[in-house]
């Protein structure tokens, strides 16, 4: 878990510390159309737009189409482009997020994770990011506001690296980060600044000595050839990943990886979640532990491109795995735990492994779920066919 | 009219409404009612399409066939309702945002198309719901969360946008002008086409607040004070009619509208 120096902290929502983040990044553009429960990022970032703490060109555009659109037009002609959003916001988005991903522009947007419509829900799940995962995106997952801003700190170095070039979501749970109040300790502006750099210009639209085009018609002829590169893209990715993530920890002594395990050394038992429902957790795994259960936990903090070898390396041998979903994938199994399960397909000693979607359109997930999921698994009772549910009347 | 009269028309289980006390959403939808009660129409011959937003929530409230769509595509949504049931009366409600920004696409072509649809525009000048950001027709100068310094934007004319688009019947009133308004979307309900009413309302919450007017009543004496006639405004000279509010009734034509147009068409193509 990261120790946080509470001295040196400052409790702030989610949005705060990712407007933060923004604030010292200072994209060149930012285009945006408000949408709960990201609005309050782009308020506070308004705010810096407004008093002249930044530089940043902000468009308020008129929808999330023209938000994406706009800061691909602004990334295309070699700008640093931020955006952010949340749910129906990020559907609207779909078709310029895969325009994104194959333009190869390197923009760093945080979606502040809302069930996807209908009926209408404005709190948290996971629909709205796991529609975009096949886009190519990367996409991190936070647990907490200091890793919500960490992160989106840390992807712009990921996002602009040459041998990348690919967009980044940073995920954050919709008000239980965005709007819930933690410490986060927030880096000096000029070791942000430092870090981040000055982005390469990498074939800009406006360099008139060299114009170029960005999407023209690709048919049969080549654009199966440059999904094989975004393919390769996420490959030097995941190659790069690690090295990015030392050199956060050198600025920050914050240390990032694929996925962060959490009491595994001698677990049996192991939970894999994304997003603050970790905290809850290791909050279990450690009444369990008192209670002399080996149980453990593994967050995953990159979730494209997956992170296959390590949650082999992790779950390899274990008793049995347990696979928490803020999202169904409806007519097949759930997002990460199809994942998962493919992944251990290729473990040495399988372990058994059991489903569980939770938390959809906000519904709280509490200790007592969780452990209930942990007993499953300890007492022999899980099925890998069958998809449970926590928390939901049935 | 007595409130009481129009309660049947409402779901009123899912009282109390989201909306902040005093909002113009509840004028207009005393209003609608009224207009509905007085053409006497069948509750189950109506459908009510919404997009997001405050006055969106609408259709929540409303005892008819209602539809809760998408921020911005409440009239895309109706298109496909009035398409499948043409006895239908299909009307759609929606925020200045919802049918002027996000869906001004279908705004502007449902117009050209004559489709027989209601539009009524809860026209407040802003993002009610979100927090208070400019719309596309919040006006120049004034303040909105996204506009602390004043608002740079030209603002949407709502009812020219409307003419200019080919809606066939096209009126505006402000929440002030209660009869006026039970007027224009009781001709508007009748009419055979496209019609757009542009109803100025308050949120005074956001609106309000940013700009010097935070109570209801303030925003309400405040249409009633630049609000000037059609007939008058025709008189005056431009500079006169800055920062005014036009209301009556713009245009009302009868034209053949899109599902005429449509049956004339199958005839044809039939060879009947
Ligand atoms: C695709 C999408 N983007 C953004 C939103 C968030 N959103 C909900 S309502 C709204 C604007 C509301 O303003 P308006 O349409 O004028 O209606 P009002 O609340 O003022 O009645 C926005 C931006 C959404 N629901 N869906
Ligand atoms: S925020 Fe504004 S539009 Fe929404 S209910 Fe309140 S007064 Fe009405």
């Amino acid at each position: 878990m990261m120790n946080i120096d509470l001295k040196k902290s400052k409790a702030v929502t989610g949005a705060e510390a990712v407007a933060n983040a923004m604030r010292q990044i200072e994209p060149h553009v930012v285009a945006a159309y408000p949408i709960t429960p990201q609005t309050p990022i782009v308020e506070y970032f308004a705010k810096f737009v407004a008093d002249g703490v930044v530089r940043t060109e902000m468009i308020p555009v008129e929808s999330e189409h023209s938000a994406m659109s706009a800061v691909v037009g602004a990334a295309a002609a070699g700008a640093r482009a931020m955006t952010a959003t949340s749910a129906n916001g990020l559907a609207l988005m779909h078709e310029i997020v895969y325009i994104a991903a194959s333009s190869r522009l390197p923009i760093v947007m945080p979606v502040v994770n809302r069930a996807l419509s209908g009926p209408i829900n404005i709190h948290c799940d996971h629909s709205d990011a796991m529609a975009e995962r096949d886009s190519g995106w990367i996409q991190l997952f936070a647990e907490t506001n200091q890793e919500a801003y960490d992160l989106t700190i840390l992807a712009i170095r990921l996002a602009e690296h040459e041998d990348v070039r690919l967009p980044v979501m940073v995920n954050l749970d919709g008000f239980i980060l965005s709007h819930g109040v933690e410490p986060v300790e927030f880096l000096p502006d000029e070791v942000v600044k430092e870090f981040v750099g000055k982005p390469k210009r990498v074939y800009p639209l406006l360099d008139t000595e060299n114009p170029v085009t960005y999407g023209p018609l690709d048919l049969y002829d080549y654009y199966f050839e440059h999904k094989r590169q975004q393919v390769e893209a996420m490959e030097h990715a995941k190659k790069l990943f690690p090295k990015v993530a030392e050199e956060f920890e050198k600025i920050s002594g914050r240390k990032y990886d694929f996925v962060e395990p959490y009491k595994l050394d001698d677990a049996e038992y192991v939970m894999v979640a994304l997003g603050s429902t970790n905290s809850t957790i290791k909050y279990v795994v450690d009444w369990m532990r008192e209670e002399g259960f080996k149980v453990g936990a593994l967050k995953i903090w990159m979730f494209r491109p997956f992170p296959k070898e390590k949650i082999q390396y992790y779950l390899n041998g274990r008793k049995a795995v347990v696979v928490l979903d803020r999202s169904a994938s409806f007519g097949a199994e759930a997002p990460l735990y199809e994942a998962i399960k493919s992944a251990l397909y290729e473990a040495t000693i399988r372990p058994r492994i059991g489903s569980y979607v939770y938390g959809l359109g906000g519904r709280d997930i509490v200790p007592e779920h969780i452990r209930k999921a942990f007993m499953d698994a300890i007492e022999g009772n899980l099925l890998v066919d069958e998809q449970r549910y926590l928390g939901l009347r049935e | 009219m007595k409130t009481k009269q129009l309660l049947k028309y409402l779901r009123i289980d899912r009282w109390p409404t989201v909306w902040c006390p005093g909002c113009g959403n509840g004028i207009i939808l005393k209003a609608f009612l009224e207009a509905v009660d007085q053409l006497k129409l069948k509750k189950d011959r109506i459908a009510v399409v919404s997009g997001i937003g405050c006055s969106s929530r609408a259709t929540g409230y409303l005892d008819f066939n209602t539809m809760h769509t998408l921020h911005g595509r409440a009239i895309a949504f109706a298109t496909g309702v009035k398409l499948a049931r043409p006895e239908f009366k299909v009307i759609v409600m929606g925020g200045d945002g919802d049918l002027a920004s996000i869906g001004g696409n279908h705004f502007i072509h449902a117009c050209r198309r004559n489709i027989d649809l209601t539009v009524i525009v809860f026209n407040n000048m802003i993002y009610g719901m979100t927090g208070g950001q400019y719309s596309p027709t919040t006006p120049e100068e004034e303040y909105a969360s996204t506009a602390p310094y004043g608002h740079i934007e030209k603002p949407f004319d709502i009812v020219k946008l409307a003419l200019s688009a080919g809606a066939t019947y096209v009126a505006r009133a402000t929440v002030y002008h209660y009869n006026l308004l039970v007027r224009y979307i009781k001709e508007a309900i009748e009419h055979k086409g496209v019609s757009v009413v542009d109803v100025i309302s308050n949120c005074h919450t956001y609106f309000g607040r940013y700009n010097g007017m935070p109570e209801p009543y303030q925003m309400l004496e405040y249409f009633k004070t630049n609000s000037v006639t059609l007939q008058k405004a025709q008189t005056m000279s431009e500079e006169e009619l800055e920062g005014k509010i036009v209301i009556g009734q713009f245009r009302k034509e009868e034209k053949p509208c899109y599902m005429d147009c449509y049956r004339e068409l199958q005839k044809k193509a039939q060879g009947r």
